[in-house]
């Protein structure tokens, strides 16, 4: 710190006041005011009676929510798994002298830029379990495809599949990036000790890239947390499989325009966003185990 | 449609900005004007269905050409979002000057006080209740006071494939079928067309247009004095006939439904026979078999006794228009006979308004649409509604639904579906 802070004055706080103000307005007062109507019962058109903590014994009570805890975890943990493959698939895109590489990156890429919405209804089509070309494929090697979006476990197998392939393309470019960063002289240096590639992967690669890999982790399971948009998309709002395939996002959406009892919605949001803040917190909490940043 | 906790808090947050709004007076006493010039301003009209767009234009074109200083905009949401649209609208006051209604939707936004009565508009003439259907009116009537003019009406009949019937060498269905006439077809149906990955019924299993006119039909109800009518004795009988339907492996599953919607295997040559609305018309012209179905009464129930729920969409004005005369003016031209031709000639829609639905009858001659216009004059119902419709119809579908052709008898699952949309009912307010 070369300058002490009271010699720039006022003048910074002027340049973020926007940023502030956006963070103010969109993040802050809302969730703020989101805490408050969870406390209370609140119309669908507004006008709230202060109910205590009335919604969290509720929630606390209603077996739905441990149920859609128990799946938006399962989710989360498939779509994790996308982040070592991708460390594979990466690296393989990674390698010097790769033909192309740049066609593949953009392919990998195109599922993330997509709208998950479109996306989601195109693999219903391919998930359907009479027509669907993923039971076909199955039937050609002799196995005889389930009902995938309409049967309770693998329907919600279907929307983590689907959010792992989404997953994929982001995931790459990140730890591309993190690629680059490692110095091409740490892999010489371990090729002339007699090296395989096996050994510099996992000796070199993956120890440098443990930061993008924790951001990652970050980030994937935050999203996780979130999902609302392919399972409403993919299986529909009317599907009979919903009440036991449903996310915590879903039963927000649910009791808040559904059901009609904001505040209870509110109290799911606060639980969420609990859930949410304490893995992120444990997770940063245990990076000093395993990410090094030399 | 991603919703993070700090969208849906702003969302949340903007409900309760305006939750000390207190009540609204309605907006009684926006009457039309004598001299159409003196209109002035803009308006919205919000609807949810894109293929009545170009009608709904040609309705504004119309109205224009009376009213020459009022712009209307069409704001079109589709249906999915609409209502989430509408109620985050009506908590900051901003709900568009006139818009579509539906039944299930309806006594949740009168009640809030989101909707004016049509009081001023029938006590000056500018609109006549007489002019619809006695239980359309009823649908959009609250406390003794009407907020809707009756846009549209659907009823329900049974559509069927004249080429499939006659290719397994069955008897096409007449107005005297009764539900054991369907069954029996239904199982000559599956032997002769079932190898052919054909099915016998392309029923969705939906509330209105399968078992609300069954339950009825054999004497039960849906809900009754703020009662649930799925322990009734009768009730249960008409649910264990769909049952009984799914088990048999007639009719698609809840399940298979979700995957394929059954209405569509039915439009795609896939299906011999369902009970369905007049609102797949359009559909059913889009067929590339469009020239096989056509349409008979529902079967009767063993009763003797047919029976149909009638719904139909309104028209309504938001209690705080930010243009109440324009706004008046123009419910007043969609709920009259010129604005119901429009609709009517476009095929999209059948108009509420009596004698304006020859129109939309002609427009597919081949499926005898006059079995609906005469279904709601003979035999039809009100569509079932409450205060807060959303909540048991949910139930509808997450319970009841999926129980069709399940293990289970609706014996057992009426009662318990019954007890909870009782509890739901009491807490309304």
């Amino acid at each position: 710190m070369s300058r002490s802070r009271s010699a720039d004055g006022k003048w910074p706080w002027l340049f973020v006041l926007p940023t502030f103000l956006g963070v103010l307005v969109f993040y802050l007062w809302p969730l703020l005011k989101t805490l408050y109507d969870s406390f209370t019962e609140t119309g669908p058109f507004g006008g709230s009676t202060w109910v205590g903590a009335a919604n969290y014994s509720q929630l606390a009570g209603d077996s739905e929510v441990y149920r859609a805890i128990v799946n938006t975890v399962v989710y989360t943990a498939i779509v994790l798994l996308g982040i070592p493959i991708a460390v594979l698939f990466a690296n393989l895109l990674n390698r010097p002298g790769l033909r192309g590489a740049m066609v593949y990156r953009t392919l990998f890429f195109l599922p993330y830029v997509a709208m998950p919405t479109a996306i989601s209804l195109v693999w219903r089509i391919i998930y359907n379990g009479e027509y669907g070309v993923l039971n076909q494929a199955l039937g050609v090697v002799g196995i005889d495809g389930p009902s995938w979006i309409t049967e309770p476990w693998f329907a919600l197998v279907a929307v983590a599949l689907l959010g792992l392939w989404m997953s994929i393309g982001f995931n790459m470019i990140v730890l591309s990036a993190g690629l680059k960063g490692i110095p091409g002289e740490l892999y010489e240096a371990a090729s002339l000790d007699g090296a395989s590639r096996t050994q510099q992967f996992r000796a070199i690669t993956v120890p440098l890239l443990t930061p993008s890999i924790f951001f990652l982790s970050v980030i994937t399971t935050i999203a996780g947390f979130q999902l609302f948009d392919q399972l409403f998309a993919l299986l529909g709002p009317t599907n009979p499989v919903m009440p036991s395939t449903q996310s915590l996002v879903f039963l927000f959406y649910d009791a808040a325009f559904v059901g009609n009892e904001r505040g209870y919605a509110a109290a799911v949001a606060v639980l969420i966003l609990a859930v949410v803040g304490l893995l992120t917190l444990f997770q940063f909490r245990f990076q000093r185990r395993w990410v090094s940043y030399d | 449609m991603r919703i993070p906790s700090v969208v849906a808090g702003v969302v949340l947050a903007a409900l309760a900005l305006t939750a000390c709004g207190g009540d609204s007076g309605d907006a009684g006493e926006a009457k039309v004007p004598d001299d159409p010039a003196q209109v002035k301003g803009d308006l919205t009209y919000a609807i949810w269905d894109v293929n009545q767009q170009p009608a709904m234009q040609e309705i504004v074109k119309a109205f224009n050409q009376k009213y020459p200083n009022v712009k209307v905009s069409i704001s079109l949401a589709t249906f999915d979002q609409y209502f989430t649209k509408l109620k985050t609208q009506g908590s900051s006051d901003n709900l568009p000057d006139v818009f579509w209604m539906n039944g299930p939707n309806f006594q949740l936004f009168a009640a809030n006080k989101q909707l004016a009565t049509l009081d001023s508009l029938t006590e000056a003439k500018q609109i006549d209740p007489a002019n619809y259907p006695k239980a359309l009116n009823e649908l959009y009537t609250l406390d003794g006071k009407q907020y809707g003019v009756p846009k549209d009406f659907d009823t329900i009949a049974l559509w069927y494939n004249k080429r499939l019937f006659a290719e397994a060498k069955v008897a096409a269905p007449t107005a005297e079928w009764t539900w054991d006439d369907y069954k029996a077809a239904a199982v000559k149906l599956k032997a002769a067309l079932g190898p052919k990955g054909i099915w016998a019924s392309g029923d969705n299993l939906g509330n209105q247009a399968n078992y609300y006119p069954a339950m009825l039909s054999n004497g039960g109800f849906v809900i009754k004095d703020g009662k649930s009518g799925y322990s009734d004795p009768k009730s249960i009988e008409a649910l264990q006939f769909w049952s009984d339907m799914v088990k048999g492996g007639y009719t698609p599953s809840a399940a298979q439904n979700a995957e394929t919607r059954s209405q569509d295997r039915f439009f795609d040559g896939k299906a011999a026979m369902m009970w369905n609305g007049n609102w797949v018309a359009s559909a059913a012209l889009k067929s590339r078999y469009k020239n096989d179905f056509t349409v008979v009464p529902l079967p009767k129930a063993p009763g003797g006794d047919r029976k149909t729920v009638i719904h139909g969409i309104a028209n309504v004005m938001s209690a705080k228009p930010k243009n109440p005369q324009a706004a008046a003016a123009f419910l007043a031209f969609l709920g009259g006979k010129d604005a119901a031709l429009i609709q009517a000639k476009a095929g999209a829609a059948n108009p509420a308004y009596t004698g304006t639905q020859a129109d939309f009858v002609d427009s597919a001659p081949q499926y005898n649409l006059k079995t609906f216009i005469e279904a709601a004059d003979q035999y039809a119902e009100p569509y079932p509604v409450s205060k807060d419709t959303g909540v048991w119809n949910k139930l509808e579908l997450d319970r009841l639904a999926p129980a069709f052709g399940g293990d289970k008898a609706m014996s057992e699952v009426g009662p318990a579906v019954a007890s909870t949309m009782d509890e739901a009912l009491g807490k309304e307010k």
